[in-house]
């Protein structure tokens, strides 16, 4: 008995997508996020996208490149620049939909979708500006009266996030999709793959099944085969995101894309250099960024 | 210690936040900002042992180590007691046992907090953090706030955005749905405010608790964009005891407190 063979490459798994999805995008911040997929996206004629996730620079180059229409976030930071530089500009130009909400709110509703059940109960944006400026979002009453005052207690009914698709980015995983996280934090990434119709892993190595629990023990497995449709091998395929413990974030390129975004004739270069081409190819120039960057640096001392 | 020997202000700022987590016994302080960290692990290492700290990641600590530090010297000096990890960080919050400190970009008497944007939310004229964590936080914990720049600009008549529920709407909620709530102070660059008094209606609304030595009662109420509770006495914010300036040596070694609050 083995899991069937599911890898594929980035440009099959996105061909998977059409215009008008809900994508969910794993990570959290500017942490461990499948940015191979991201520029994928970018190079396709997709459109018209509503983009679920913990938001980083996924959320802001899908935003800068007119992909998305919708943004249901937690936040959106690139965690050392606090505020993502092009969701910013897509907020405050009126260019996308925006629904911020608490962030343990999108937790809840990854878990109803991957539960099967149409909302998840929490106390969190009660009394808060989150349904008044996000008047879909509905109250429900409990049926069972609180234990000291007898009172039927309302709480907000957090809707389920069904996902047409997820992607997420592990450390290893083998070609069936049982994968393993490492560091220190697996963030949602189960959640968002089990609240998804199709769900693809992004990793930076494939391995044969036999070598996972022996990776970080059996606490680190935490997606499995069986709510994945997709393994895609992408090493240093989470950069300029952080992927720690085989590469921390890459700051002085996140840097660069932040300043990208301030022209539209940066950011054009920016996306003719980093963007239209293939991962071999990004490898190659994100060094000479580097290269560049150092050259810069000496020659100012 | 100045040279007039007035405590510095910003020794004075971080004995302030310290004395929001007293009585808190086993919770987890977790204030976020350079201040706030100081003043917590200020607590947490003098009048507050039981407190429990995160390591500003994945895990709580069973050791208050120094801030500002490398990511190799953090996770050298961490002392781990348990896994954090953010799906337990909501866990954890929901449950209760925690006292948050966050920095609004506005707050209002009642302690309405904004951190998502300036203007209308739906097209914001500054977009900001976005509501984040403080709805949850608020409703589910307690909470206090940290103003760095205490001025009518940002302590207001009104709040933009309500991210971190106010007094005022925790009363509309009613007991039940409200009772986890409460905002315990907010201290700023000037005074320290709390909400120990009442407005005409009943509702919890701030009370100017201390001024900051070298800070007159006038000067706070100027610098408010909202009316203030004004005590007929209102006293002077300590300053540090010689424990508590070893302390914030030893947990601030490079003085980012000073960076963040210059003396006056």
């Amino acid at each position: 008995m083995a899991g069937p063979d599911k890898l594929l490459t980035v440009t099959d798994a996105v061909a998977e997508l059409s215009s008008g999805m809900t994508i969910g995008i794993g990570g959290w911040g500017s942490r461990r996020k499948p940015m191979s997929v991201v520029r994928e996206i970018l190079r396709s004629d997709l459109r018209d996208l509503t983009v679920v996730a913990y938001g980083g620079p996924d959320v802001g180059l899908l935003c800068r490149a007119g992909k998305v229409s919708k943004v249901i976030s937690g936040f959106v930071s690139l965690d050392s620049i606090p505020l993502e530089p092009s969701y910013r500009i897509a907020r405050q130009q009126g260019t996308i939909e925006a629904a911020e909400w608490d962030e343990g709110m999108l937790l809840l509703g990854l878990q109803a979708a991957g539960w099967r059940v149409p909302f998840l109960p929490t106390r969190a944006g009660l009394g808060s500006d989150v349904p008044r400026v996000m008047p879909d979002l509905r109250t429900v009453l409990s049926p069972y009266p609180d234990r000291e005052s007898g009172e039927n207690e309302e709480l907000l009914a957090v809707p389920a996030l069904e996902l047409d698709a997820a992607f997420v980015h592990q450390h290893r995983a083998d070609p069936s999709g049982n994968a393993v996280w490492l560091g220190e934090d697996p963030f949602m990434d189960d959640l968002f793959v089990r609240a998804a119709r199709r769900a693809f892993v992004s990793c930076e190595q494939v391995v044969p099944t036999a070598d996972l629990a022996g990776l970080a023990g059996i606490t680190h497995m935490g997606i499995s085969r069986l709510d994945v449709s997709g393994v895609i091998e992408a090493p240093g395929g989470a950069h300029f995101t952080e992927c720690p413990p085989d590469y921390g974030r890459d700051e002085a390129f996140q840097r660069h894309y932040a300043m990208a975004t301030r022209s539209d004739e940066d950011w054009a270069e920016f996306v003719a250099r980093f963007i239209e081409v293939d991962d071999d190819e990004y490898r190659a120039r994100v060094s000479e960024l580097a290269e560049e960057s150092a050259r810069t640096t000496e020659g100012g001392k | 210690m100045s040279s007039d020997g007035a405590p510095r202000r910003a020794d004075v700022c971080a004995v302030a936040i310290a004395d929001c987590f007293a009585g808190d016994g086993e919770s987890l302080c977790n204030p976020i900002g350079n201040l706030p960290l100081i003043g917590g692990r200020l607590a947490a290492s003098t009048t507050e042992p039981s407190l429990a700290i995160t390591d500003g990641f994945y895990t709580l600590l069973d050791n208050v180590p120094p801030v500002g530090l490398s990511e190799e010297d953090r996770l050298a000096q961490r002392t781990i007691a348990h896994w954090n990890p953010y799906r337990s960080m909501f866990g954890l919050l929901w449950h209760g046992k925690r006292h948050v400190m966050m920095g609004p970009v506005q707050i209002d008497r009642y302690g309405n907090a904004n951190i998502a944007a300036i203007g209308d939310w739906a097209r914001p004229k500054s977009q900001v953090l976005g509501f984040r964590g403080a709805p949850g936080n608020t409703i589910n914990h307690t909470t206090s706030y940290w103003v760095p720049k205490h001025n009518p600009r940002s302590v207001v008549g009104s709040v933009d955005v309500v991210c971190g529920v106010g007094y005022d709407r925790a009363a509309e909620l009613g007991p039940v749905a409200s009772r986890f709530h409460e905002i315990r102070r907010v201290v700023t660059n000037l005074a320290v405010i709390d909400f120990e008094a009442t407005d005409d209606n009943g509702i919890p609304a701030m009370r100017l608790r201390s001024v900051h030595p070298g800070v007159t009662v006038a000067e706070v109420v100027e610098a408010s964009g909202c009316e203030l509770l004004v005590p007929d006495e209102v006293p002077e914010s300590p300053g540090p005891t010689p424990e508590q300036s070893e302390q914030l040596e030893r947990l601030d070694p490079n003085g980012l407190r000073f960076s963040e609050i210059a003396d006056q």
